[in-house]
């Protein structure tokens, strides 16, 4: 490719003919402020509308400014990030998105996280000139299971829009109207629940300001703590300990394990257990259905529904309820282990401690707002008492351990509590794209050829960051085919295949998160670098490899808990407690 | 929990599948294949673009988003009598906007909206071409030139009493 030379700041360089000035002068170590411009690199989403040119700069010959993020650089250019001239420009724009922008920085969710505050704070903005007159647009807010969208403070980036789009095929947000109401909401601006959004929280993890964030239940949780007559069980997910840590300026991939189980006693749960623990369970389930399907496919029983796919992501499973209703019979029939954990800590462990479960207050730790929506889905209660009352997501929680004063990085390394808190290195590896078919691969080989894996526990194949990743494992001499998929839209490209019938697979993972849950809604915001997801998803394989039982059959309660309660796998018991169907939610034409 | 249930006539729905084939259901017609559908129903009802997004396999936010991006689309149905004031540079130096307010005012409705009896609907217009007559109304296919704010009055009379 030609090559282009270009001096930014004095200093030039050289870059492929069309590189952006943005991008060039990365290269270098320029960093040219952005706010509506975003780039998420490995998994090809690029939000480039030009509009808010906060990235303003000059360009030697051009009368007025350049937005870097747009423009292209050409031969012999010559650029300044910094002049006064810039500068002031930068501020005046500022200056007038926040002219329409509400000021309550100090209650905002975003506050201390927001791409918006941050520029303000940077360009020394101290006030706003014709703000007495400045007409504010008002919209009313909007509050879904997960999500709440609070257009009052949106700036019209459209990144939401590039993820909802283009990134997950949902199609649930669009830019709307135009000028001053220009806003990006739902179709005929309803509410965001009767949308086919999935509630992935995508959106959420790029918005820069605070017009979408997730549902706050740490008011619910520290009611229930504080109420003495109430025992108030936690259960932490697997891609939370691989990042809460960056709450508190570690390094992003620090495991905080220890120090988490620390922080959620310090701050009054009654037992800290481990959603883990039912990663497990639910590889027992998956597992043996998998191989059920598998073993009657192979005698030649062509009702069985090939692939399998896996079902512990909410937003996936909404995902095929809205898009794909016909299909929603080959997902695992398996909850997820958010409610496997649910049901079985609200029968199982509350007779173990004679508590009744409405006296019990179970709460997830997700790094997920889809989670939060589970969790209140009908079916997952008994007689309205529902099986998880409520889901807090890793930066829910970094906030109440802030909020607690507590210092994470010199807590103590506590352990979980038994029996939900003893977990295998199957468990961990959920958090990360590939883990859940990683785990289920480990299981259903023993089980299905007798033989132990020993030194092959790690399935190289399965790992990875591509967005749609094949891979075959032979089951002494039954090749089985085995799809991945991170992202709804790279979701979207199997179902098509399995649709068309061009698909040999035998078992399909899915998460609708970039990278898996490492990259959920809930985490904490990785603003545009994807190198920390990468990190997360390395500091998951790490705690797998630390754990002395790597395969979920191994787990010694998980085998006590069948033995004492549920019985066998996919017996009844099971299936009451730890399967669920599937609902056609998709929008119908019909005739009147 | 179940699928959310959108109602359209079975001709209606003929009508907008035939639009559809026309530009060969592709997903890139869509401002050309809502032209067409608006021209049909007069206007663009939610369970319309719910049909048209459904033909051209898009999410019906995109056909939403469209719709309200574009002045010339409306989900309102247009009156018997849509009067158009033309805004374009002539009309407006000699007082097209004065008019406008009249016609909002006497009507009670604002720009893009019909009247409750569903007999007028209020919109603006780019030049006309028919400068020399500035400022120029039309009420469905009939030209009004040198309009005044006091003219206002004897138009809307003259539909006032008809059908
Ligand atoms: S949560 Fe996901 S599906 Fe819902 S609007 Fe946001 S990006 Fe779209
Ligand atoms: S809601 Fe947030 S991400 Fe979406 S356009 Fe507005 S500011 Fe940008
Ligand atoms: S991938 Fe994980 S974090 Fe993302 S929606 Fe699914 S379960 Fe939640
Ligand atoms: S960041 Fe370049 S135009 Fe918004
Ligand atoms: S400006 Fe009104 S007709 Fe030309």
């Amino acid at each position: 490719m030609e090559n282009v030379k270009v001096t930014i700041d004095n200093q030039t360089v050289e870059v492929p003919k069309g590189t952006t000035i943005y991008k060039a002068a990365k290269q270098i170590g320029i960093d040219i402020p952005v706010l509506c411009y975003m780039e998420l690199e490995d998994i090809g989403i690029e939000n480039k509308p030009g509009g808010c040119r906060v990235c303003s700069v000059e360009v030697e010959g051009r009368h007025n400014l350049a937005p870097a993020c747009a423009t292209e650089v050409f031969d012999g250019m010559a650029v300044k990030t910094h002049t006064m001239r810039v500068i002031n420009a930068r501020r005046t724009i500022v200056e007038f998105l926040l002219s329409d922008h509400p000021k309550d920085c100090l209650t905002c969710k975003k506050s201390g996280n927001c791409e918006l505050q941050d520029l303000a704070i940077k360009l020394g903005i101290r006030e706003i000139p014709g703000q007495e007159y400045a007409e504010m647009s008002t919209y009313k807010t909007d509050y879904s299971p997960s999500i709440v969208r609070e257009l009052d403070k949106c700036i019209m980036c459209r990144r939401c829009e590039s993820m909802c789009n283009d990134f997950q095929t949902v199609g649930a947000l669009n830019a709307i109207n135009r000028g001053f109401d220009a806003a990006v909401a739902p179709a005929f601006e309803m509410d965001l629940q009767y949308s086919p959004c999935t509630y992935c929280g995508q959106c959420v993890a790029v918005c820069p300001t605070g017009a979408l964030t997730e549902v706050d239940h740490s008011r619910d949780l520290i009611d229930a703590i504080s109420d003495p007559n109430t025992t108030v069980v936690a259960q932490t997910a697997p891609a939370v300990r691989a990042a809460l840590g960056e709450e508190f300026g570690m390094e992003p991939g620090t495991l905080v394990t220890g120090k988490m189980v620390s922080a959620l006693r310090e701050l009054g749960f009654d037992y800290v257990f481990d959603t883990d623990f039912a990663a497990d369970l639910t590889i027992m389930e998956e597992g043996h259905e998998l191989l059920d399907r598998l073993n009657r496919h192979l005698q030649g029983d062509s009702d069985v529904k090939l692939p399998m796919l896996t079902s512990c992501c909410p937003a996936w499973v909404r995902f095929i309820e809205h898009h794909f209703p016909d299909m929603k019979d080959i997902p695992s029939s398996a909850r997820s282990p958010q409610q496997m954990f649910g049901s079985i800590a609200k029968t199982y462990f509350a007779d173990q401690i004679e508590t009744p479960r409405e006296k019990m207050v179970v709460v997830s730790v997700m790094p997920c707002l889809a989670k939060k929506y589970e969790s209140q889905r009908e079916e997952f209660a008994e007689d309205g008492n529902p099986d998880v009352d409520f889901s807090v997501t890793t930066r829910e929680l970094a906030h109440l351990i802030k909020e607690a004063n507590l210092d994470l990085k010199n807590l103590s390394d506590d352990d979980f509590d038994r029996p939900m808190g003893e977990s295998t290195g199957a468990g961990v590896i959920f958090g990360t794209t590939g883990g859940v078919i990683e785990a289920a691969t480990r299981t259903a080989y023993e089980l299905q050829t007798g033989q132990q894996l020993n030194d092959q526990i790690v399935f190289e194949q399965l790992r990875g960051f591509e967005g749609i990743r094949k891979a075959n494992v032979d089951f002494n001499g039954t090749p089985i085919n085995i799809g991945i998929a991170h992202g709804l839209g790279n979701a979207r490209k199997l179902l098509e295949q399995i649709k068309r019938g061009e698909s040999d697979f035998h078992a399909i993972e899915i998460m609708a998160c970039p990278g898996g849950c490492i990259g959920g809604g809930g985490q904490p915001l990785h603003h545009n670098d994807t190198k920390i997801l990468k990190a997360r998803q390395q500091a998951i394989y790490q705690e797998d490899q630390n754990k002395p039982i790597r395969k979920s059959h191994e787990n010694p309660q998980i085998q006590k808990l069948y033995k004492d309660f549920l019985g066998e796998p996919l017996g009844q018991k099971a299936h009451e407690l730890l399967h669920t169907k599937y609902f056609d939610l998709s929008r119908k034409i019909e005739i009147s | 929990m179940s699928s959310i249930k959108v109602k359209i006539k079975q001709q209606d729905l003929n009508k907008i599948r035939e639009i559809c084939q026309a530009h060969g259901n592709e997903p890139g017609e869509l401002i050309n294949v809502l032209q067409q559908t608006q021209e049909h129903f007069g206007y663009l009802p939610a369970e319309i673009q719910e049909a048209v997004a459904n033909e051209l396999g898009l999410p019906v936010a995109k056909v939403y988003g469209v719709v309200t991006f574009y002045s010339f689309f409306t989900m309102i149905p247009q009156g018997r009598y849509p009067i158009s004031i033309c805004t374009g540079t002539a009309c407006y130096v000699r007082g097209a906007d004065n008019v406008l307010q009249e016609f909002k005012r006497q009507l009670g409705i604002a720009v893009g909206e019909t009247s409750e009896d569903g007999k007028f609907s209020l919109n603006c217009l780019r030049c006309v071409g028919a400068c020399g007559l500035a400022p120029v109304v039309l009420v469905g296919d009939k030209t009004y030139g040198r309009v005044s704010p006091d003219g206002v009055k004897d138009i809307i009379a003259e539909y006032q009493d008809k059908e």
